[in-house]
């Protein structure tokens, strides 16, 4: 990588701010989702609003999905650059004195969410593009409930989505406050570790209960 | 009390390496972990074989000469000091004890336990200075008041002692803390503010050279490191970096 | 005897160095790069010698044993350096400094050099601030000062308490700025094992590359010397592992004639001894005795009690407890000089009053100050009836706002809480007053050679000043050898570069190599560490902090003979040709059993109490020093002839022409 990304400060930047863009996204993920739980039009028609809208679908959607992917490759890029920093490894290395396990073991929280994620696009993101722009269906703004419920009846991937959540959870609970030290605002640390915690443990647990509660009421 | 050494051996730079088990006997609780390396040397001398080689001068903690990987960590079990005020009642009688050189490629190893620190030298020289002249022609020292907090925040950060046990404990062999101590004391001084745009792109730049690995914010660098320098420095270094490239 | 010529500058006190500077030769810059100079040693003189060298335009090799400058043993002073701003307006002065200086001193240093010392030391802090050295500063932001033992007003400025550390990381940057400029040279772990001289001069050195062993040839126009003290001499002191006299007597051997051994400073608080296995002491800030009350138990069979721990400090009542201090010095009590509060110390526990095992420890107590602080913060807080805990909790408190990381650390090294029990504390070697004898311009008898900081003969007299070693040490490299080697170095211009295949250097080199081939082959069957051991057990019973003529004349036998013993019997282990510890040491013990045996000699040949020198057989009636301004009022160099026994002494004389000559009193 050349240009501003060839400093390991910048790059460390670029994984914060792709990670702020995707903790923002996944709030409003979840804000969609969450109203599943009490009001299948409310979801039907917020599903339908993003599921059409031009500037959701045509410039935000590609953005997300940039972030994703960089977030994923300059991740791996990183960790292996990292890895090879110390080629001699230690006999005994006792990371668990000075750093918690979260910190320690990004890439495999990140490796649990990658895996998710391939899931999730096979589950509802493929379907989604195939039945807007491949075949070109009718769009039918109530059918997003439904497709939800139908997914969440099978218990094996909803026992698969507790489990990437939980390596959400733990990937956030580090990656929230790391992203604030990496673009140098510390001045509100204590507040900034408060607000993830908060968000590293809310977030994922809205989606687990989200994916129990249809596999439980359908 | 009686322990078991696991020591790594290594001739020099092109020799593989490798550990090497040894016992010591009565051994004190009030030995500092130096004395008790001392007294296995001395043993080995004593045998005629080679004793094992160490960095250490000062024995007091501020020197940074000493190193060492102890049971896993930078300067070993406790906290806030550096081998040589790590005691032997921080040990147990039977006890296995692991001792390792600081590893990371930018620190290669010369013999045993003692490592090549130069790749500090050289960020150092990339730009942790002020360029002023040592003439004592420059205006009187209390010309430019300074904040008390800025002039501790600045202390605070300066009393780093250049060991390299942040680079030691973290798991990516980064120097962020390191740079970030320096960098840290200098912007938070009016003085340094004339030349800390060009001093951090420099310092991070030599630092990224030297083959150091990135910082992931494990923190684990502010926990070992003796003079509990904080890792707001590190975002503090994040920032001005920021500041001066874009 | 010859007549040294300490090439003082005429006029009044306040002008010399002025007057002399105007005066002197200087090289034009263009000249300069063309002028090679060494510096031996990268602590504050040393590195801020190199960094301003190089700056002038002067190609400098600069060399340390550490690896990396930063790591010299300046770093570990802690207190604070001397300035006299007067920035607190309680009437400081440079004649003040100076005048302090001298007197603390003991009357046995040079005034023209201290006069100096004092009127550059407002430009040192100038030039740290400068440099961005993190000085302490009040709530307006300006520089804060405390204030040392010994003076009556405020003027050590400081940085916590890493003052030290905060100015030689000062002078490492501007080294590093010249680095990184090719115009600084460094040799991180190499050792200089000796300076050659060609037609006299100093020309060159060997040293030897620590990592690969490899014994290098540098050549220059002129040679600095800047490797410290030689309190390792005692084999247990407040130095680094590391610090050593080779240099200092390698150049000695050479020509450069070595003034005063026998000042030595004491140090009073340092943390005692606890086995035979120890290898170093480490020193806790004289500030201590501020607060603190020292004291030892009045009865005999108390202090038994308690070396064999069956009793506890805090069980014996007020009444059987010895405050010999206050009680001998009524005046200054707990506030005497390093050297009488050292002498005290040992005196009580040569009565067998120690108390810790080995005897050698007395108690410095804060409870009385605890309580006071306690009472008055209960005052301050509105508290009425406070009970003891709340008095001793506030007062420990302000105790740990104070003192609070020598408490932590005395704690990390002894185990023992120091606010519910009193601390132990000895006195341990600290500071070399005494070292290579060097004129105004700070160079040595070797035309060509310097010799600045804590290891020439300096500015202390015979008793050092606590902030003053920082200062001396700066003001030699920044702005004294700077302006003096360009007026020697001025006829060297057309000289050019100085060849490293003359014969001086195969020389040299061949006495280099055959001593450390000498080491590896011995194959005897005692370690370097025995040696330096026994030495310093001779040293710190017979030369240590009281001495008589039969325990030195015992001292320099006893010497010889280890001496003797040493080069029959050593043992180094590995080879020459690659990273060898005890190798090193060798060579630096080698040098101490030399040195050892002139500085024993020394102390006799002086028949005369003064600062750190005490001589038992000259006593005031109530056993204070006593000084003998009529005959020793010179500083002792001695010149190297073949044996440190045979060592020729020249005398300086001292002249008091700003100063009365006074008798220190404390009582």
């Amino acid at each position: 990588m050349s240009g501003f990304l060839s400093s390991s400060i910048a790059r460390k930047v670029a994984m914060a701010l792709s990670a702020l863009f995707l903790i923002i996204f996944l709030l409003i993920h979840l804000t969609v989702n969450i109203t599943s739980l009490f009001s299948e039009n409310v979801f039907n028609e917020l599903s339908h609003f993003m599921g059409t809208n031009f500037l959701v679908q045509f410039l935000m959607q590609p953005i997300l999905i940039f972030g994703v992917v960089f977030h994923f490759v300059m991740g791996f890029v990183l960790e292996l650059k990292n890895r090879g920093s110390r080629s001699v490894k230690y006999f005994k290395y006792n990371g668990a004195a000075n750093a918690s396990w979260m910190s320690r073991n990004m890439a495999v929280s990140g490796g649990v969410i990658l895996a998710f994620i391939v899931l999730h696009f096979i589950d509802f993101w493929f379907p989604e593009m195939n039945h807007k722009y491949i075949e070109f269906l009718p769009e039918d703004p109530t059918r997003y409930f439904a497709e939800l419920q139908h997914k969440f009846a099978d218990p094996l991937r909803v026992g698969a989505y507790v489990i990437a959540f939980v390596l959400l959870a733990l990937h956030l609970l580090h990656g929230f406050q790391s992203a604030f030290q990496s673009v140098g605002l510390n001045k509100y640390t204590k507040c900034v570790k408060t607000l993830g915690k908060i968000y590293a443990i809310a977030i994922p647990s809205g989606f687990i209960i989200i994916a129990l509660f249809h596999y439980f009421n359908h | 009390m009686n322990l078991t050494l696991k020591i790594w051996r290594q001739k020099g730079p092109q020799d593989k390496g490798r550990m090497v088990e040894y016992k010591v006997t009565d051994i004190s609780e009030h030995m500092s972990f130096l004395e008790m390396m001392d007294v296995l040397n001395e043993s080995l001398v004593a045998k005629d074989e080679e004793p094992i080689a160490f960095d250490h001068d000062c024995r007091e903690g501020i020197c940074g000469m000493c190193s060492l990987q102890i049971n896993g960590e930078a300067h070993g079990p406790d906290r806030g000091i550096t081998t040589c005020q790590l005691h032997m009642r921080m040990f147990k009688d039977g006890d296995t004890i692991f001792i390792e050189p600081f590893r990371a490629n930018a620190f290669p190893v010369i013999k045993d336990l003692v490592v090549d620190r130069m790749a500090f030298e050289r960020i150092q020289q990339a730009g942790g200075y002020i360029s002023v002249n040592t003439s004592g022609n420059t205006q009187d020292a209390n010309s430019i008041p300074i904040s008390k907090q800025n002039a501790d925040l600045s202390m605070d950060a300066a009393s780093c002692i250049g060991c390299g046990a942040c680079v030691a404990s973290c798991k990516n062999s980064s120097a962020m803390l390191f740079v970030a101590a320096k960098v840290s004391q200098f912007a938070l001084l009016p003085q340094g503010k004339v030349e800390a745009k060009d001093r951090v792109k420099n310092m991070v730049m030599q630092m990224d050279l030297e083959g150091f690995g990135n910082c992931t914010n494990t923190g684990a660098c502010e926990i070992e490191c003796p003079k509990g320098i904080s890792i707001e420095n590190i975002a503090r270094l994040n920032r001005e970096y920021l500041a001066a490239t874009i | 005897m010859t007549t040294l010529n300490s090439r003082i500058p005429e006029g009044p006190i306040k002008d010399k160095w002025t007057l002399y500077k105007d005066k002197i030769n200087l090289v034009n810059p263009a000249n300069k790069r063309n002028i090679d100079i060494i510096v031996i040693g990268t602590g504050l003189a040393g590195g801020s010698a190199a960094a301003t060298l190089a700056e002038l335009g002067y190609s400098v090799k600069a060399f340390a044993y550490q690896d990396s400058p930063r790591r010299a043993h300046s770093i570990a002073a802690q207190g604070g350096i001397n300035a006299s701003k007067n920035y607190m307006g309680d009437g400081d002065s440079n004649y003040r400094l100076f005048y302090d200086t001298v007197k603390g001193g003991d009357y046995r240093s040079r005034e023209a050099n201290v006069y100096r010392l004092a009127e550059v030391s407002g430009n040192i802090i100038d030039q740290c601030v400068a440099q961005g050295v993190p000085f302490a500063r009040d709530y307006g932001g300006l520089l804060d000062n405390r204030s040392f033992g010994g003076v009556l007003v405020s003027r050590t400025f400081y940085a916590k308490g890493q003052t030290g550390q905060q100015l030689l990381l000062g002078a490492y940057s501007a080294m590093n700025r010249q680095i990184a400029r090719g115009k600084i040279e460094m040799f991180n772990r190499h050792e200089m094992l000796d300076v050659v001289k060609i037609d006299g001069k100093a020309r060159g050195i060997i040293a030897r590359n620590l990592i690969t062993g490899e014994i290098e040839r540098h050549s220059a126009h002129a040679v600095v010397v800047a490797t410290g003290g030689y309190g390792n001499v005692y084999f247990l002191s407040t130095n680094a592992m590391g610090s050593n006299a080779t240099a200092a007597w390698k150049i000695h051997k050479k020509g450069a004639f070595f003034a005063n051994p026998c000042f030595t400073q004491i140090h009073p608080t340092c943390i005692p001894r606890s086995g035979d296995y120890q290898s170093k002491l480490t020193l806790m800030s004289e500030s201590l005795r501020n607060d603190g009350r020292i004291w030892v138990p009045a009865k005999l069979e108390d202090a038994k009690a308690i070396q064999q721990k069956k009793l506890k400090p805090i069980q014996i009542a007020e009444e059987n407890r010895d405050y010999f201090l206050e009680r001998r010095y009524p005046a200054f009590g707990n506030l005497v000089p390093r050297d009488v509060a050292s002498r005290a110390a040992k005196e009580r526990c040569d009565a067998g009053f120690g108390v810790n095992a080995t005897g050698e420890a007395v108690y410095l107590d804060f409870a009385t100050a605890i309580k006071r602080y306690g009472t008055e913060q209960a005052k301050i807080h509105g508290i009425n009836n406070a009970s003891i805990e709340k008095i001793t909790q506030l007062g420990e408190a302000v105790i740990e706002e104070k003192y609070g990381n020598l408490f932590q650390m005395y704690e990390k090294i002894i185990d023992e809480n120091p606010y519910k029990t009193p601390m132990m504390i000895y006195p341990a070697t600290h500071y070399t007053m005494g070292g290579v004898w060097v004129d105004y311009n700070l160079m040595t008898t070797v035309p060509g050679l310097y010799c600045i900081g804590e290891a020439n003969f300096s500015d202390h007299g015979a008793n050092r000043l606590g902030a003053s070693a920082l200062m001396q040490g700066l003001a030699d490299g920044y702005f004294v050898l700077p302006y003096t080697i360009g007026d020697y170095l001025a006829d060297d211009i057309r000289t050019g570069k100085i060849k490293t295949d003359l014969p001086e250097f195969d020389e040299a080199e061949k006495s280099v190599k055959s001593q450390l081939e000498f080491f590896i082959n011995n194959k005897g069957t005692h370690t370097v560490d025995y040696y330096h051991k026994r030495l310093g057990q001779v040293m710190w019973d017979k030369v240590g902090m009281a001495r008589n003529e039969k325990g030195l004349k015992e001292a320099i036998t006893e010497i010889q003979e280890i001496r003797e013993d040493f080069w029959k019997n050593v043992k180094v282990p590995g080879s020459l040709n690659e990273f060898n510890q005890e190798l090193e040491k060798a060579g630096r013990v080698a040098d101490f059993l030399e040195l050892g045996e002139l500085f024993a000699k020394d102390a006799l040949e002086r028949e005369e109490s003064c600062g750190g020198h005490f001589r038992e057989e000259h006593i005031t009636d109530d056993g204070e020093a006593k000084r003998d301004d009529a005959n020793f009022a010179y500083v002792a160099a001695w010149e190297y002839t073949g044996k440190p026994s045979e060592a020729i002494l020249h005398k300086e004389e001292l002249e008091f022409k700003d100063i009365e000559l006074k008798t220190r009193s404390y009582k």
